[in-house]
């Protein structure tokens, strides 16, 4: 019945595509205000989301089973621009994300956000699972090759992204609790050492998390303002465009990783549970398409996209709120810029794909 | 376990993957309800305190860089400046456009590519808030420009600091080193918070071994701005700590003299303090003036630098390794001594000429017709080659190796700048890990005159002859004296002589017989140094070396007269005074000086005769 309907044969999920709309609107609205109401900015970040919506139908295109045949080729490619970014870099001295393609600047390592859980959801579809062992060995190989050479350009909030899509899809792919609980343990149990193998300025870094008072003027300094912003938007906030705390300019990156904090001083606790809805409703659909999926590789990639989304939501507010460290992660659709933008794009048209490519069964 | 055969289970796999999906979605939905927590904590239960806090909360905190320690001599000369200068900043937050912004100030005031390059570069690594130097140094000129104009630049600002300078510039830069704009690489290992509003850091010589002492502590200004973020009123300031002054054991007037005296050669001067190992003059010809590198030296002028052919950026004294020739004769003298294989009557035939039993190869004195009998101090005063070949052969390479170790040849002195290189002292195990090979019982003669792969640092050498002086005390060679409060002028840091090797003689005569012979060397009748000593009020001891350009063939075939004639030779010189009481040790090296008497030598007298008579070569005519 739904194959029939005009939306499904263009491969469009409404209920998602309305969902992404909503949070655009509210990004934009937000962004003007954070930005200082800079109207030139707001037109770039507009034609930035025109851009990556037009990518997103397109690869909404691509029938699943065709993205499932080119993953191998996918992931290859991405390691090795990866491998030449360090490369480059280390000529270049300093930390490398971009590869300079001449007419635009690419950064391989969003390639990979969508390239590892492609790859692993067909590596586990292909057989039975659970998983066996050996195949959870191999599945640990091809997530830890990435993360470590994005962590090594230095971009941590990039690697842990990758790692959390690489861990969800391993999750859902069904392997056991006992090998969960045990690995949980063990990586608890190694903090204390780990601690001692850290250089001094690393632990300075640790101790500036749990207590951000004691450096007012390093990362504290982003906290202790973050936190008043958020604290004294209080119910109702202080409405759109009076936030004093970011238009005084006490809020640092306040139109990109700090943005959330703008969200919460002009629109209060109420606006926060609306965002909070908003993102909830996108993944909770991600979800349904995922549950809904026709075939296991479906339905591993579906889940494993939705679960990199959320990471990315809740790790960005968990920093500006001060509960999680501060690793540079973009609060979804919300911060200004572009890179993030077009990944999480394409994976919603990939979602899409998933959701309206059928085959038609007897049924 | 039996080999399972799964079948692919469509059911079971859905069961599965919809329980892991619903798990994965309560999950997701009980963090989200974390941060919901959270965030009602903040807003609600702490509304009043944070909004008591935005109310207040138009007071920014400001750092204010510490002003650094300045570097001083013994003698009390200013090594290391602070001099006051403008510079062009820019906040990149309050600007619109900038690279329209550069241009136009490129319309007004000359920019180079270097300063917008490196603009760049820091532009990309600091928060957007934080004011990014554009020019440093700006002349009158530019200030006056700048400040007429500077309605239409918002967020460009002329900032009044410090720029560190080097009065001594060339002379002395291979020990100050210079401070430089702080990169990437040490903002990670920086503390943070005490650099802020920092921009410069040690990076070489005495600023950087000494940045703890130099840089001070930061300051904060507690400032209230109004609603466009500009400065109303000052509210609170806690003054930063100036960095402590540093002063060295250095001499100023001997560096000047001993830079003069290597002027236009090149090679390398160290003068130390033996009895506790004070640097009293380093000098490393050509040198190289740090100040360009303050603030960025542009490429150009560095690439100059870099491919110049008399290297000026290495530290000759410190890591330039040469062969030390001749002036091995004296530890070797010591060892025949030690190990009781000579007496100082023993004597040796010299014909001018050694063979080693079954081969006819023979190893040449530098003097054709030979010096005759000889013993000890002859052989140390007329550098007899064929009585340090004999005793080299009866030695072996083990006891070579031995006593040369005891000097503390082969290693680093761990003097207080970095950069310092390990000189070689060769064994049948390095000949094997180096090149795989077996020793030859010709080398072990060649080393006996060092030659051979025997190499040295002018600053270790500088330390054994000093050894020498002290008869057998090895001390830690210092450039840093003590470090003083800039306001008080309290000393608060003073260095702690080290004595870091101690060469035991068994009997102490031992040090002076050799002693005696190095004083041959500069006032005996035939000493190759003996026109140095020639008139002097106080009695020198020195050893002259003249050491081999080129790589030395390991095997037996080598001549080496052919090769002395082809080649110029390094001078060295090696020497103490006054050698009752030894105050001041030194090392010479020249490049391609020739011999080692006429090359080196010379330049001892006029340094012992300032260091210890207070006489200037001008003066003394």
């Amino acid at each position: 019945m739904e194959d029939r309907s005009f939306s499904h044969r263009l491969h469009i999920d409404v209920p998602l595509l309305f969902g992404l709309f909503l949070l655009c609107s509210i990004g934009l609205l937000v962004l003007y205000s954070a930005s200082g109401q800079d109207m030139a900015l707001i037109y770039r970040q507009a034609t930035r989301m025109g851009l990556a919506l037009l990518l997103m139908l397109m690869i909404a295109q691509i029938s699943p089973a065709r993205l499932a045949r080119m993953s191998v080729w996918i992931y290859l490619l991405g390691i090795i621009l990866l491998a030449l970014v360090l490369i480059t870099g280390e000529i270049g001295k300093g930390a490398q994300r971009w590869l300079n393609l001449g007419f635009v600047r690419f950064q391989p390592s969003e390639l990979m956000k969508l390239a590892l859980p492609i790859l692993l959801a067909w590596f586990f579809a292909d057989r039975h699972l659970p998983p066996g062992l050996v195949r959870i060995f191999y599945a640990t190989v091809l997530i830890v090759i990435p993360v470590l050479l994005i962590a090594r350009q230095p971009d941590l909030g990039t690697s842990l992204l990758v790692a959390a899509a690489g861990l969800s899809i391993l999750f859902v792919a069904g392997v056991s609790w006992r090998l969960i609980i045990g690995f949980g343990l063990s990586a608890a149990l190694s903090t204390p050492v780990l601690w001692f193998l850290m250089h001094d300025y690393q632990k300075q870094r640790v101790l500036t998390l749990l207590d951000p008072e004691k450096d007012p003027l390093g990362s504290g300094y982003h906290i202790i303002q973050s936190k008043i912003a958020i604290g004294s938007g209080g119910l109702y906030g202080k409405g759109w465009l009076n936030g004093t705390q970011s238009h005084l300019e006490f809020l640092p990156e306040r139109s990109t990783d700090f943005i959330f904090a703008v969200f919460c001083e002009e629109f209060g606790l109420m606006g926060v549970l609306l965002l909070i809805c908003v993102y909830m409703f996108i993944i909770v659909r991600g979800l349904y398409i995922s549950l809904n999926a026709q075939n296991t590789f479906g339905r591993l990639l579906g889940s494993g996209l939705t679960f990199t989304f959320f990471v990315y939501v809740f790790v960005n507010m968990g920093m500006v709120i001060g509960q999680l460290p501060v690793v540079g992660i973009p609060l979804p659709l919300i911060s200004h810029g572009g890179t993030s933008m077009v990944t999480l794009m394409l994976a919603f048209g990939i979602m899409m794909a998933i959701h309206t490519h059928r085959r038609l069964l007897s049924d | 376990m039996p080999p399972e055969f799964h079948l692919k289970d469509p059911g079971y796999e859905y069961r599965l993957i919809s329980r892991r999906i619903y798990f994965a979605g309560m999950l997701m939905f009980l963090l989200g309800l974390l941060i919901v927590v959270r965030v009602f904590f903040l807003q609600v239960v702490m509304h009043d305190h944070f909004t008591t806090l935005s109310q207040h909360n138009r007071v920014k905190i400001q750092p204010i860089a510490p002003i650094r320690g300045l570097i001083f001599s013994n003698d009390g000369v200013l090594l290391a400046n602070n001099r006051p200068s403008f510079s062009l900043e820019v906040i990149p937050e309050q600007v619109d456009d900038i690279e329209q912004t550069i241009d136009r100030l490129s319309g007004l005031i000359e920019l180079d590519n270097s300063d917008i390059e490196r603009f760049r570069k820091q532009l990309k690594r600091k928060h957007r808030f934080v004011s990014v130097p554009l020019k440093f140094n700006l002349s009158d000129d530019d200030v006056a420009i700048l400040s007429v104009n500077r309605h239409l630049f918002p967020g460009v600002d002329v900032v009044a600091g410090l720029n560190r300078y080097y009065p001594l510039a060339e002379k002395l830069a291979h020990v100050s080193g210079y401070v430089g704009m702080i990169d990437e690489d040490e903002l990670e290992l920086l503390d943070t918070s005490n650099y802020k509003g920092t921009s410069h850091i040690g990076k070489l010589g005495v600023e950087q071994a000494y940045e703890n002492l130099l840089h001070g502590s930061v300051g904060y200004r507690q400032v209230e701005v109004n609603a466009t973020g500009r400065i109303i009123r000052l509210l609170d300031r806690t003054a930063p700590v100036s960095g402590k002054n540093i002063y060295l054991t250095l001499d100023v007037s001997l560096q000047n003299l001993a830079v003069k005296a290597l002027d236009g050669k090149r090679g390398a001067i160290v003068a130390i303090d033996p009895r506790d190992g004070g640097i009293l003059a380093m000098v490393s010809a050509p040198g190289y003036d740090p100040n360009p590198f303050v603030n960025g030296i542009d490429s150009a002028s560095y690439k100059k630098l870099l491919n110049s052919s008399d290297s000026p950026l290495l530290n000759r004294a410190l890591q330039g390794k040469y062969p030390p020739g001749s002036t091995i004769k004296p530890f070797f003298a010591f060892a025949a001594l030690d190990y009781g294989l000579r007496t100082n009557l023993d004597e040796t035939w010299c014909q001018g000429w050694y063979s080693l039993k079954g081969s006819t190869h023979r190893y040449r004195d530098w003097k054709k017709t030979g010096h005759g009998h000889t013993n000890l101090e002859n052989a140390v005063a007329q550098s007899c080659d064929v009585y340090f070949y004999a005793l080299a052969h009866e030695m072996g390479i083990e006891r070579v190796h031995e006593v040369l170790a005891k000097f503390g040849f082969g290693e680093r002195t761990n003097i207080d700048i970095v950069g310092e290189a390990a000189g070689l002292n060769p064994s049948r195990e390095w000949k094997r890990r180096a090149y795989g090979q077996a020793w030859y019982p010709g080398e072990t003669l060649i080393v006996g005159i060092g030659q051979g792969s025997s190499l040295v640092t002018p600053v270790h050498l500088a330390v054994a002859t000093a050894a020498i002086a002290n008869r057998g005390k090895l001390v830690r060679p210092h450039l840093f004296a003590n470090a003083r409060d800039s306001i008080t002028n309290e000393v608060v840091d003073e260095f702690k002589p080290e004595i870091y090797g101690r060469v035991e003689a068994s009997d102490q005569s031992h040090w002076q017989t050799v002693i005696d012979s190095m004083t041959e060397v500069t006032h005996g009748q035939r000493g190759t140094a003996r026109r140095v000593g020639k008139g002097a009020a106080y009695m020198m001891a020195g050893k002259t070396g003249t050491a081999q350009v080129i790589a030395i063939a390991q095997d037996e075939e080598y001549d080496a007269e052919e090769v002395r004639e082809e080649f110029r030779d390094h001078a060295l010189f090696i020497a103490f005074a006054p050698v009752e009481n030894p105050r001041i040790a030194l090392v010479i090296v020249v490049e391609n000086g020739g011999s080692g008497s006429s090359g080196a030598a010379p330049i001892a007298r006029v340094l012992f005769d300032h260091h210890l008579q207070g006489i200037n070569e001008a003066e003394s005519g």
